[in-house]
């Protein structure tokens, strides 16, 4: 029987289990998906807020200037990009003024350091190719950006190198009480755990359904569609653009990621609660987002998009992020973990995990090791770190992404760790091929040699990202590899 | 390590321009090349048709390949396999990587530029939609079936009529696939003639003109698309859409010139082909740095690629030799109406033997015009033209004389409609 069993390996679920592992727990993670981080935590802005905007006196409030302070230190634990790049909302007309002045005294009661107001000229200064319809600002220095889809990993990495199992593939079916603690089932597995921790994304209301079936918990996703742009784009802005925030959320918005590209979006769109599969784009949504974003850009340069995609927010009809122990003893819940999620992931981490090892009496474990062993970045190397690293194996010096730059080693580095990349997917998450202009036009063929044989399968077994998605259909007439 | 002349790209541009070089009298020559072997995109285009003007013959693209091939071997040209270049600087210096010799530095008196072109996207074009598994551009599809002996789908969409599409409709036909249909934005297919007669006419693959792809569905896999009119200004109309169940789309929806090296070094891209900016010695805006095939706009046939290769090289020798006195910017190219874009960009009459050849694209067919060549306003020379296409890259040849008549004024060519 495991100590504690976490359902859903998004940014939230493996920063809870991460922080577990600094206790002598036996933990493990269940996904549903084929790969960590494949809901929500793949698909949204990558921003890590301020935390000006969260209600005071609510767990959006409490954790996100917690979750943004630990930042920085996280991110070097676990080697994953963080770059505190600053954050601007904009304001249009008088009423934004307002607003901007309510927003900096919500975050100074908060908390939050270094808030100002600045005037137009400052604006332009700062952003030059800010739209001329902007007035002025609300600057706020502490907001970043970083890759969620990396620090999930990472997290996950990191928690089982400290002993925490991960268990992929396995969607939950029932969830019944058993032995003092919970069995949860796949359609053909078994786990027993006393504990569980609910991170399950948009289905958090559904899961614990299972084992509260009166729960009036109502998780709604709340899509958001984006374009991503060529590397060149990327220096079009220096922080994160926001526009005032509305009802609907934070707003469309002009950010830089933390590999050079350009990040317009997202648009906000509620859907019904049988809509939790939609992640595709649609072409009158992203004419929207244009609209949008030109309000707060000059000339944003589409016909560099490298790609478009849509992420789905997990909407608790509470209005407030639900993180605690429920009803049923044992059983905690970490659900509707919406904006500012990514923010909050850290502070939610550590919080979760103190929560489950003071009521299972938990040790400390004095064998946990918060570093995670660092990204090979050839790209990022000196002449002599490459030639040392090529010596020792010939495959750093073979680059199969041309576009980022990525080498074999890099790939078969990325494919053996633990929580490491076993699909196109997987490896374009953690190592950057298939992430490029090209999308995987070049270097397709070659990661998927690259997976079968370090995996000791097939080409014609490799997936994209799911189970449901292989690349190839057979052999040719003429072919030289053997049938299958 | 250095070398007189390095070539960047051992296909059939690099190979050509090597081979050149090393025939005019420059004896230390190196292609740097990224893939397992010499021979570019050849190696994949195992259909014929390659080598009608320069061998009079119809070979597939490996033999054609290989002709050029056994030639650099004869010459003694050096060449690297596996190494890609990572940086190209504005004094000749080229960054190079392999597994082998881990990180180089290679000087050059000269580079030839041949890194030929990469495929748009789906992601570029913003197809909405799913992001399943089962959209490959046409090229990579090719790459899976011709070179790898992959199959990558059953039941098969194509969008976009440049060669490769139409190509690569064929093959999934001659490899036991139902090729559903082709779709082009355009109201006129962008590939040649002879491909839309012998790929989807003889195969009766319907080519839907004016249509293009407005929905990719399926969760993991392609299950279909859905495919729309377009109107005059290439926007969907709405309540046209037809619904395609397949697993795999093929995309060929245009080719881009591989310029990342060349931009980071500086060289001055002309924004209509997304090449360098290239005098009559196919010499881009830095001294000694040249370039050819592919990588300066896209070519249709590997002959003219050849040729212009054989141009690089014999200049980029001249360069090396010490051989070449001119100076100056010499006078602009100008694309007028109907026309795209034009190589050379620049030309220098005082480096001209005695013709120069004008490569360029119209932007629409054309049936029954005049290719008319103007220095300002002064009708220069008319061409009559029963049909252009841009799918079809069109030359005009002027003498020297012709060229230096005109002084510093400007050359535009248009098209002009008969009456």
């Amino acid at each position: 029987m495991y100590d504690v069993a976490i359902i859903g390996a998004g940014v939230i679920g493996t920063a809870i289990a991460r922080e577990l592992t600094k206790y002598k727990a036996n933990v493990v993670i269940l996904e549903r998906g084929h790969d960590v981080s494949v809901g929500t935590t793949k698909a949204n802005s990558g921003i890590v807020h301020s935390g000006y905007d969260a209600p005071f006196e609510s767990n959006k409030g409490r954790f996100n200037a917690k979750g943004n302070e630990m930042y920085e230190k996280v991110c070097k634990e676990l080697d994953v990009p963080f770059h505190r790049i600053g954050s601007l909302v904009c304001a249009f007309e008088d009423d934004d003024l307002e607003t901007l002045e309510k927003l900096k005294i919500n975050g100074e009661k908060l908390g939050i350091p270094g808030l100002k107001i600045i005037d137009q000229a400052t604006v332009r200064a700062m952003e030059p190719n800010i739209s001329d319809t902007v007035i002025s600002a609300l600057y706020a220095p502490t907001a970043g950006i970083t890759e969620p889809w990396a620090l999930a990993v990472a997290y996950a990495e990191n928690a089982m190198d400290n002993g925490a199992s991960l268990m992929l593939d396995f969607e939950v079916k029932t969830i019944e009480k058993s032995n003092g603690g919970y069995k949860i089932s796949s359609a053909d597995i078994n786990i027993e755990a006393k504990y569980v921790v609910n991170c399950g994304g948009v289905y958090a209301d559904e899961i614990y359904k299972l084992i509260d079936p009166t729960s009036s918990m109502e998780i709604q996703p709340i899509k958001g569609q984006y374009y991503l742009l060529d590397k060149n784009c990327g220096s079009l802005v220096n922080h994160v653009v926001f526009p005032c925030p509305s009802k609907l959320g934070k707003g469309t918005l002009v950010v830089p990621t933390v590999d050079g590209n350009l990040l317009v979006g997202p648009d906000s769109e509620l859907l019904a609660t049988s809509e939790k599969e939609a992640v595709d784009t649609e072409k009158e949504r992203l004419d929207y987002v244009r609209t949008l974003a030109s309000k707060l850009i000059k000339d944003i340069p589409y016909r560099e998009t490298v790609t478009t995609f849509s992420g789905l927010r997990a909407d608790p009809k509470s209005g407030d992020f639900i993180l605690e122990e429920s009803s049923c003893d044992g059983f905690f819940n970490a659900a509707g973990i919406k904006s500012p999620g990514l923010s909050c992931a850290p502070a939610i981490g550590t919080y979760m995990a103190d929560l489950l090892a003071l009521k299972g009496g938990f040790e400390e474990n004095p064998l946990f090791n918060p570093i995670r062993r660092a990204n090979i970045k050839m790209s990022h190397m000196t002449d002599e770190e490459k030639n040392i690293l090529i010596q020792k194996d010939p495959r750093y010096g073979r680059i199969i992404c041309r576009c980022e730059m990525i080498t074999e080693g890099e790939i078969v580095d990325v494919i053996h760790r633990n929580a490491g990349g076993r699909t196109v997917n997987g490896i374009k998450r953690r190592a950057r091929p298939g992430a490029g202009r090209c999308q995987g036009g070049f270097c397709s063929p070659r990661v998927l040699e690259i997976l079968a044989r370090e995996m000791k399968s097939d080409m014609r077994d490799i997936y994209l990202e799911g189970r449901d998605s292989k690349i190839l259909m057979g052999l040719t007439k003429s072919s030289d590899k053997e049938v299958i | 390590m250095d070398y007189e002349i390095v070539v960047i790209g051992g296909g059939p541009a690099g190979l050509a321009a090597a081979i050149e070089a090393k025939q005019k009298g420059v004896s230390s020559i190196l292609i740097i090349e990224r893939d397992r072997e010499l021979g570019g995109i050849l190696q994949q285009c195992i259909h014929n048709g390659f080598g009608l003007h320069v061998f009079k013959e119809e070979l597939t693209g490996p033999e054609y390949a290989e002709r050029f091939i056994n030639e650099l071997k004869d010459e003694g040209i050096d060449y690297m396999l596996d190494t890609m270049v990572l940086e190209l600087s504005k004094d000749r210096t080229i960054t190079a990587m392999n597994g082998k010799n881990g990180l180089m530095h290679i000087k050059a008196k000269a580079i030839i530029l041949a890194m030929g072109c990469r495929e748009r996207t789906r992601g570029a074009i913003s197809i909405p939609g799913t992001r399943p598994a089962g959209v490959f551009s046409a090229g990579t599809a090719q790459r899976y079936l011709n070179m790898e002996g992959y199959i990558v789908g059953k039941r098969v969409v194509i969008l976009g009529s440049g060669d490769i599409g139409l190509i690569m409709a064929r093959r999934m036909i001659l490899e036991g696939a139902k090729v559903l249909a082709v779709a082009e934005v355009m109201p006129f297919s962008g590939g040649l003639m002879r491909n839309i007669v012998q790929c989807l006419d003889d195969f009766d693959i319907p080519l839907l003109l004016s249509h293009t792809v407005t929905e990719i569905k399926g969760n993991g896999r392609v299950e279909g698309v859905v495919i729309s009119k377009v109107d005059e200004n290439l926007k969907p109309i709405p309540g046209t859409e037809i619904s395609y169940d397949c697993d795999t789309l093929l995309l060929s929806v245009g080719l881009i010139p591989e310029n990342e090296l060349s931009r980071e070094a500086g060289i001055l891209i002309d924004k209509s082909t997304n090449g360098p900016i290239v005098n009559e010695a196919m010499e881009t805006s830095i001294s000694g740095i040249f370039a050819c095939g592919n990588v300066v706009h896209v070519h249709d046939l590997v002959d003219f690629v050849t040729a212009e290769s054989r141009r690089a090289g014999s200049h980029a020798a001249e360069y090396v030799l010490g051989s070449v006195e001119v100076d100056k910017e010499g006078l602009a190219t100008i694309p007028g109406d109907g026309i795209s874009y034009i190589v050379p960009q620049k030309i220098r009459s005082e480096n001209l033997s005695d013709k120069v050849t004008f490569f360029m694209r119209v932007n629409k067919t054309f049936s029954n015009v005049s290719l008319v060549v103007k220095s300002g306003d002064h009708v220069v020379r008319e061409f009559k033209r029963k049909h252009l296409a841009p799918g079809e890259m069109e030359s005009i040849e002027l003498e020297k004389e012709v060229i230096e008549a005109m002084g510093l004024e400007s050359l535009t060519i248009e098209v002009r409609k008969e009456a």
